[in-house]
């Protein structure tokens, strides 16, 4: 079994390290570098970054998940390279959840730049010792000693070790200070940048060996199918089960306490159905007859709902960026623009659904499970068993997709609550079905946007207001303003207009709320990306040039920032040149010059900047007598500063373009009564092969700048594309999502 | 009791014969290569080979398999050109849906040798990728429909 196998290979290292090979850890790092995300406190692991063994097998520790952006790889791929090591000599030991290696939620597009500068060091680190142990050996200076891909060289006398051989050498020697060490010039880098590796995980994927979460087992578990509350917050009134209990298979029904808000990670609640296997625990569930009592959430009817959002979008919000006075503006008289835009709740439906296999056993909990955050795991079971966060131990495992859904580990709470009722390991496997309706939903929103265009056609004063249902009513119940996601794309427009202010209005939440694969950038982007395309065509000017033209000088935009995001302030400035930049590449590869002005084919650009990441995004659509999209070309620029493997950097935006083709076209999640409408990929459809954009050409710049983010900003500037695209096909302006509400025909 | 060939080994099964075939394989036979992705046939993510042809093993219960000749990811001797292709043109993210991509294609090249783009959309519109890796998956196949020519 290939739990079994993980297990001994760990057990292996450990004998590895007894005996006596080379280890840099923790205590070795200097400590300026844990003082931001790491507990100073935490216990010293000698295993905690990388050990070489005296065979010159590498093992480096990957502390973020692989949900298919490329973390696992490109973190330890920065830690090869400043150690110059050789890659196919290095093998990765996936991380528990621990708070000795800092912050461990792999979301925010933010692995590599939170952990590229750590990365490096922890590799120049171990460079350096064995750099010395060879000097030591052959009684010369450091400073004359060299490295080539896993040796240490001499060129004077051509003398050479592997780092094999000074392993137990250089374990013996101090760390380096930090001031002390001499990280690789960008040249001399071997690995990052370059088109020379692919995922550490490639082989076992293709040939179906990689362990998802869906995978993972631990011996004498049984399988738990569990049917939660229809709508958020119902109790259990009664139930029966005796129809369940027939089916063979199944061994016994369990109940799990309905969730009290806040909701945080923990489970909904509902009826478990402990079976021999996962189908005997769908059917099994099928029989069960439930009682529920009613919710303040049975009101929850998204018809409605919409007209609230669009209601309060249209009154005076909270304030959350303000420059000049577009009131002033505004009351000037002449020409004023007005514009609503709506978009849904989106489901993320990760094609692995939430899963997990956790044993309580003895007060501690052991978890394996796909997860973004394996300490939210531990905090989040800690909690739903009164038990203390470090008798809790998280195993990741390969996740099949997460988009976000996978931070929130709800359904390793219910593994454990259920293993600790029976006594005995369990496998909690959500279906399609679940998933669908009990996610952490991408929210609803509705925004207004108003401008007053002067006499050259350019916005003298824009006004812009977003409401939705906050994602920190997940973590407060009481929370209706969502202050922490404005820097999402809303206070932060990198036009160049004199007078602008941006609002939030407040929204109540009756769905768990949740960050989905860019958060609110989608809805951000999608609405003022679409009325610059509509000023544009008021303006009759080009809509490229026009997006120029706003966005005005190259520049630094004044943004205000709050205390935690100093860091941004100077190392990720809001700078127009590189806005500017990408924009110009996208509509230079796309050929938009010289772009057929012909009806029902079109193209559409848009550009925003998220994760700090620059990305341009042309979109061309055809549109055919019957009405139906098709998507010939795509065409994005990025500007992700420093890169660490351009080829993932590619199919991150390629698959982007296919996410905001999903969301655009059908993404919809609806609610009745407080019960989700839909339910698997009939009625929540996903963008298939023959709907997806046909080509999708990404465009890198080449950029020494601070790594950005590249998971998620391919999302936002893709929707507002495609629906100026489809503006310029057919004249048709589409100001809600998904495109499936409008008719093109 | 029944009995089924998979990859070429003979098996026993005496539990329910309803179950569907990537229950028995995932749990019972513990072999894992197949997927759970929708559990009635719209994703392809338990895409198998019976016989050659490709079946979704989520929506096949156990009774209807018979004497025919069940294919998994693991009866794929690596590394098949399909699986050599997806391996240079990078295709996977997460990597999930993927076992299910590999045997749709393998069945595709299996009757057509050389695919059209239209070809290819029509076997694999069947399989959804949630990454998106579906422009990856057209040229690599396309690449090992070549590399067997």
């Amino acid at each position: 079994m290939k739990l079994i196998e993980n297990v001994s290979r760990r057990g292996f290292l450990q004998g590895v390290l007894a005996s006596g090979v080379f280890v840099l850890s923790a205590r070795f790092v200097p400590e300026p570098l844990w003082a931001a995300e790491g507990d100073k406190a935490a216990a010293l692991d000698p295993n905690m970054w990388l050990s070489i063994a005296s065979d010159g097998t590498v093992t480096i520790i990957a502390h973020r998940s692989e949900m298919g952006c490329g973390s696992r790889t490109a973190l330890p791929l920065i830690v090869t390279d400043e150690l110059d090591a050789d890659w196919s000599k290095v093998r990765l030991d996936q991380a528990v959840g621990d708070p000795k290696y800092g912050d461990q939620d792999t979301d925010g597009s933010h692995s590599v730049r939170s952990s590229f500068d750590l990365m490096r060091q922890v590799g120049a680190s171990a460079r350096s010792m064995l750099v010395s142990a060879a000097a030591t050996q052959w009684s010369v200076s450091p400073k004359d000693c060299s490295t080539e891909p896993h040796f240490v060289v001499h060129k004077a006398s051509g003398r050479k070790a592997g780092y094999g051989e000074l392993a137990a050498a250089a374990a013996k020697l101090p760390v380096p200070p930090k001031e002390d060490l001499v990280l690789k010039s960008r040249s001399e880098w071997r690995y990052i940048g370059k088109e020379t590796t692919s995922l550490f995980d490639l082989p076992d994927i293709v040939t179906g060996k990689a362990v998802f979460g869906m995978d993972a087992t631990m011996p004498g578990m049984v399988y738990a199918s569990i049917e939660h509350p229809p709508v958020l917050g119902q109790k259990i009134k009664s139930y029966d089960d005796k129809a369940t209990l027939q089916v063979a298979g199944v061994q016994k029904t369990l109940t799990i306490d309905t969730v009290k808000p806040p909701h945080l990670f923990q489970p909904l609640g509902g009826v478990a159905v402990i079976a021999d296997n996962t189908w005997a625990a769908f059917q099994g569930r099928k029989k069960l007859k439930i009682d529920w009592d009613t919710s303040s959430h049975s009101t929850y009817n998204s018809a409605e709902f919409r007209k609230t959002l669009e209601s309060t979008s249209r009154q005076a919000g909270k304030v959350v960026r303000n420059v000049g006075n577009v009131d002033a503006e505004f009351a000037k008289g002449g020409k004023i623009v007005e514009a609503e835009y709506y978009t849904p709740h989106l489901a993320h439906a990760s094609m692995e659904p939430p899963v997990a296999v956790a044993e309580y056993r003895d007060g501690k909990v052991v978890a394996w499970a796909p997860t973004q955050n394996p300490q939210a795991v531990q905090d989040t079971v800690a909690t739903a068993l009164g038990i203390k966060k470090e008798d809790v131990t998280c195993h990741v495992t390969l996740l099949g997709g997460g988009f976000g859904r996978k931070s929130k580990p709800d359904q390793v709470a219910e593994a454990a609550i259920l293993s600790k009722q029976l006594g005995k390991p369990v496998k909690v496997v959500w279906t399609r079905e679940d998933d669908i309706r009990f996610d952490f939903f991408h929210s609803v929103a509705a925004m207004y946007l108003k401008a007053s265009i002067g006499p050259d056609g350019k916005p003298t004063a824009w006004l812009q207001r977003t409401v939705y249902p906050p994602i920190n009513s997940t973590f407060d119940a009481s929370s209706k303003y969502a202050d922490d996601e404005m820097g999402l794309g809303w206070n932060n427009l990198p036009f160049d207009i004199p007078n602008h202010r941006a609002e939030n209005g407040p929204a109540d939440y009756h769905v768990r709320i949740g960050w989905l694969r860019s958060v609110a950038n989608i809805y951000h982007a999608f609405a003022i990306h679409s009325f610059i395309d509509e000023l544009a065509a008021l303006a009759k000017k080009d809509p490229a040039q026009y997006l120029l033209d706003v966005i005005g000088p190259s520049r630094i935009v004044n943004l205000d920032y709050k205390e935690d995001e100093a860091e941004d302030k100077l190392k990720y400035p809001l700078d127009t040149a590189r806005l500017r930049r990408v924009i110009d590449i996208a509509v230079e590869k796309s050929g938009w010059a010289k772009r057929p002005k012909v009806k029902g084919r079109g193209m559409g650009i848009a550009a925003h900047r998220s994760f700090l990441t620059y990305v341009a995004t042309v979109v061309e659509v055809e549109v055919d007598n019957r009405g139906q999209i098709h998507i010939p070309n795509v065409w994005t620029a990025v500007d992700a500063g420093t890169v660490v493997s351009p080829d993932n950097v590619r199919n991150q935006f390629e698959g982007a373009a296919v996410f905001g083709t999903s969301l655009a076209l059908y993404g919809e999640i609806t609610a009745t009564n407080g019960i989700i409408d839909q339910s698997n990929f009939n009625n929540f459809q996903l963008a298939r092969m023959n709907h997806a954009p046909r080509k999708t050409e990404v465009h890198i710049v080449e950029s020494d700048a601070p790594p950005a983010g590249v998971g998620e900003p391919g999302v936002p500037p893709f929707a507002p594309a495609l629906c100026n695209a489809l503006f310029a096909a057919t004249g048709k302006r589409v100001r809600e999502l998904p495109l499936s509400k409008t008719k093109f025909a | 009791m029944i009995r089924l060939k998979i990859n070429g080994k003979e098996k026993n099964f005496d539990g329910d014969p309803e179950m569907p075939l990537l229950w028995f394989l995932r749990d019972v036979a513990g072999m894992t290569g197949t997927k759970f992705g929708c559990g009635v046939s719209l994703c392809g993510a338990c895409t198998v080979h019976r016989n050659g042809q490709p079946i979704r093993s989520c929506s096949t219960p156990m009774k209807e398999i018979g004497d025919s000749e069940i294919t998994t990811i693991e009866g794929i001797a690596p590394m098949h050109p399909v699986q050599k292709a997806w391996m240079e043109a990078r295709v996977p993210q997460c990597g999930y849906c993927q076992t299910g991509q590999i045997m749709t294609a393998i069945a595709l090249l299996k009757e057509n040798k050389n695919p059209s783009d239209q070809d290819i959309d029509t076997a694999m519109s069947g399989n959804i990728c949630r990454c998106g890796t579906y422009q990856r998956i057209r040229a690599a196949i396309h690449q090992a429909a070549k590399e067997t020519a």
